[in-house]
This record gives structure tokens, C-alpha cells and sequence, in this order.
């Protein structure tokens, strides 16, 4: 049909070319391009595109590697953080469980030297006071003597005479003496 | 060519001699050069150019480790990744894909181009409105999926095609002849002229339009006059699908080159 058309449209005379029928020129020189063209892209644009695209990928992984590795650098870093807290609250417990009964062991002991302290003071306390009250028994003997004497003078330089009632007098005084002391 | 030719006074129909302009270089012998073959070749160096650039900037994106495209390689990328992803990829795998991506990627790059100049002012016809690239790139499609088959079957691969299996033997007498016309005639015939004949359709109404409107504005009298903003309206109208064809078709001519070199490798027919 196509044919027709031309055939019809075509200018009188002259032999009408046919659209199917190429020409020599129009075959070499589309066959020129053509291969021109299939080398081009063959040997430089494709490999090129394919290098880069190549590239680009490799570059791609190499970069998400990285960030997976700085991943895992920063959970092992937060790891470490981690258990060097851990650590550091279980040293500060035992500091504090020790200091506590370090206290209590303090405490223990001041409480005993207090005890002790105590005791000592309550002991030496009595001491003095037995050895004060030997002092003034040791005196209150010596005025007894001086006074038995003075008694016994005056007795003998008086009622000499009557031996049963000196002798009385006597043994009073010296009863009475003990009952004073023994009070 | 018409559009400027018709001066008078009457309509000048597009013709057949749109396509055969007058040769201007090297006359009578194989190397023969006319506008289209000019063209043709102006359209080779722009895509060499143009891919050299990208290829450049694909080089020194590798070599300063700079991972991100600009605009201008994006757009590169994007191109050669549509025939890669979208077309070889797709119905080859990547292995086989990347097999056929020269050609592939030659054949739709190299239509687009060529069809591409059909609406660029000052060229107004597309380089492959001439049935020479239709032809030789059929022939490349038809040889590489040939070469796909037997490098995969070996000699199956034309028994596989001619004798399919799974039907009656006595079936082979009608089957057989049908599938030699479809697979190893019809196959390269209908993707060199589809090709062309949409590129010339695609001309020739251009020239209509255009011309016609020419012929409204300046030899019209009259109420005729006004057909002419019709004509033009029209005109560009079909300019606009003449990109959108320009493109279908590169991509059809490709993908179709890819569906034979699958259904080639494939191991069923």
C-alpha cells in the first residue's frame, strides 16, 4: 500500500525509487556507524560505566563495613564503660561494707577500753580509799595510845588507893574504846 | 525540501524523493554522501561526544573516589542503566544481560539518535528514515540471537526453534514452515521495517502538515487562510508524538532484540 502512495505522490517521470531496495552509500555508511558505534560503547563506555559502577559499589560496602566496625568499636566501648561501672559500684559496696564493720569493730572497741577504763578508775578509787582509811585508823591508834596514857596517869594519880575500882576503870575505858573502833 | 519549495502557487504533495535528496559528495561511487548520510554521520559525532564525556566523568568519579553524580552524569547513568536494568537485565539476568549489552545498548542509542532528528529543525528527517540503519541493525539483532542460540544449543537450538516440542510429528509439516517464516524471515523483515516505516510515516506527515500550512499562509486566499493555524496546530501536534515515537521505537527495536536473543537461550520453545 505504502507503495502505492509513493507511487502516486510521486513527480511524473523518471524511474520511482523503491523505500525497500537500499542503496550502496546508504548500506556503508549505516554499517560504518554501526560498527563505529559497537566498538564505542564495546570497549570504552561499557567498561568505563561497568568500572564505575564497580567502584562505586565496592566503595558502598567498604563504607558500610566501616560503620559496622565503628559500631562495634563503640558497643564494645560502651561494654567496657559499663562493667568498669559495674566494678567500680562493687568496689564502693565493699568499701562501704568494710568501713562499716571497720565502725562497728571501733566502736566494739572503744566501748571495752571505756569499760575497762572504768573498772580501772573504780578499782584505784577503792584502793585509795582503803589506804585512806588505813591512814586514819593508823592515827586514830596513835591519839589512842597517847590518850590511854593520859588516862592512866590521871587514874593512877588519883584513885591509886582502890586497885578493884582502877582496874574497873580500866577495863571500861578499853571496852568502850573497842566498841568505838569496831562501830 | 517542500517546505520551502512550494512557491508557485500550487500544493506540492511530500514524495518518495523526501528520502533520496540530491548527493553532494563523492557522487557515483559506494561512499556516496547525501543530507541524510550528512546527518547520519552528525549524529554519530554527537553521540560520540556525548558518551565520551559520560565515560570521562564515569573515569574521574572512579579516580577521585568521588561516589556521588553530578546532574550531568546522573543523566548518563540514567541512560545506560535504562538499557541495562529496564531492558537487558530484565529479560537476560545480569549474566547474559551484560553479555549483549554492547549491542543492546549501540541499537537503542543508535535509533534513538537517528530517530531523534525527524523533529530537530534544520535536519527534519530522521537518519533512520532510510531503510540502510533498519536494515543493518536487524541484521546485527538476527545474527547476535542466531549466534546466542547455537553458542547455547549448539545444533538444537534450530531444532528446538523449527520442531517445538510437544507436538504431533505429523503437526511438524504445517508447524515447521510457520515457525522457520517467524522465527528466521518475519523476525528481522518486521523490526527493519517497522522501524522504518514508522520514521517515514512519521516524515511524511510532518511534511504534510507543514507544507500544507505553507501553502494556506502564502498561496491561499481568503477564509482558506485560517486552515493554515489548523494545519499548523496539527503540525505540532505530531511533532510532539514524533519525540514519543522517536523513543518507542528505539526502545521497541531494543527490547525486541532482547526478547529473540532470551527466547534463544531459553531452553523450551
Amino acid at each position: 500500500m505504502l507503495e502505492r502512495i509513493f507511487t502516486a505522490t510521486a513527480p511524473e517521470g523518471g524511474e520511482t525509487p523503491n523505500p525497500l531496495l537500499p542503496a550502496d552509500y546508504d548500506i556503508i555508511w549505516s554499517a560504518v556507524i554501526f560498527v563505529i558505534l559497537l566498538t564505542f560503547f564495546w570497549f570504552k563506555v561499557l567498561p568505563g560505566f561497568k568500572n564505575m559502577l564497580d567502584e562505586r559499589a565496592k566503595a558502598i560496602e567498604g563504607r558500610l563495613a566501616e560503620a559496622e566496625e565503628a559500631q562495634r568499636a563503640a558497643e564494645h566501648r560502651t561494654a567496657a564503660v559499663m562493667a568498669e561501672q559495674e566494678q567500680l559500684r562493687a568496689e564502693a559496696s565493699s568499701i562501704r561494707e568494710e568501713a562499716r564493720s571497720e565502725g562497728a569493730q571501733i566502736l566494739a572497741e572503744l566501748k571495752e577500753q571505756a569499760s575497762k577504763d572504768a573498772e580501772r578508775l573504780a578499782e584505784s578509787t577503792k584502793s585509795s580509799l582503803v589506804a585512806e582509811r588505813d591512814a586514819a585508823a593508823r592515827s586514830l591508834q596513835a591519839e589512842i595510845g597517847a590518850l590511854a596514857i593520859e588516862l592512866a596517869s590521871r587514874i593512877v594519880g588519883e584513885k591509886l588507893k582502890d586497885d578493884k575500882v582502877a582496874n574497873k576503870v580500866v577495863d571500861d575505858f578499853i571496852s568502850e574504846l573497842e566498841g568505838k573502833k569496831t562501830k | 525540501m517542500s517546505l520551502f519549495t512550494a512557491e508557485d502557487g500550487e500544493f506540492h504533495p511530500p514524495s518518495i524523493y523526501e528520502f533520496y535528496p540530491e548527493i553532494v559528495l563523492f557522487e557515483g561511487t559506494p561512499f556516496a554522501i547525501n543530507r541524510i548520510m550528512m546527518i547520519r554521520l552528525i549524529v554519530l559525532g554527537v553521540l560520540l561526544v556525548l558518551f565520551w564525556l559520560w565515560t570521562r566523568k564515569f573515569q574521574q568519579s572512579v579516580k577521585t573516589g568521588q561516589l556521588v553524580p553530578g546532574r550531568f552524569q546522573l543523566l548518563g547513568e540514567m541512560a545506560l542503566n535504562f538499557v541495562r536494568k529496564s531492558i537487558a537485565h530484565d529479560q537476560l539476568g545480569e549474566k547474559d544481560g551484560d553479555r549483549f549489552l554492547p549491542l543492546l545498548t549501540t541499537i537503542f542509542f543508535m535509533v534513538l539518535g537517528m530517530n531523534i532528528t525527524g523533529i530537530i529543525p534544520f535536519a527534519n528527517i530522521a537518519g533512520t528514515s532510510v531503510i540502510g540503519i533498519p536494515l543493518v541493525l536487524a541484521l546485527a539483532a538476527y545474527v547476535t540471537f542466531i549466534y546466542a542460540g547455537v553458542r547455547r544449543h549448539g545444533v538444537k537450538f534450530f531444532k528446538n526453534s523449527l520442531f517445538p516440542s510437544g507436538v504431533p510429528v505429523y503437526f511438524y509439516t504445517l508447524v515447521t514452515p510457520i515457525e522457520f517464516l517467524s522465527t528466521f524471515i518475519l523476525r528481522p523483515v518486521t523490526l527493519a521495517l517497522r522501524l522504518l516505516m514508522n520514521m517515514i510515516a512519521g516524515h511524511l506527515l510532518l511534511v504534510l502538515c507543514f507544507s500544507a500550512t505553507h501553502f494556506f499562509f502564502f498561496q491561499a486566499e481568503g477564509i482558506f487562510q485560517l486552515f493554515g493555524a489548523g494545519t499548523l496546530l496539527f503540525g505540532f501536534a505530531f511533532t510532539l508524538f514524533e519525540i514519543l515515537v522517536a523513543v518507542l521505537q528505539a526502545y521497541v527495536f531494543t527490547l525486541l532484540t532482547t526478547v529473540y536473543i532470551q527466547l534463544a537461550l531459553a531452553d523450551e520453545h
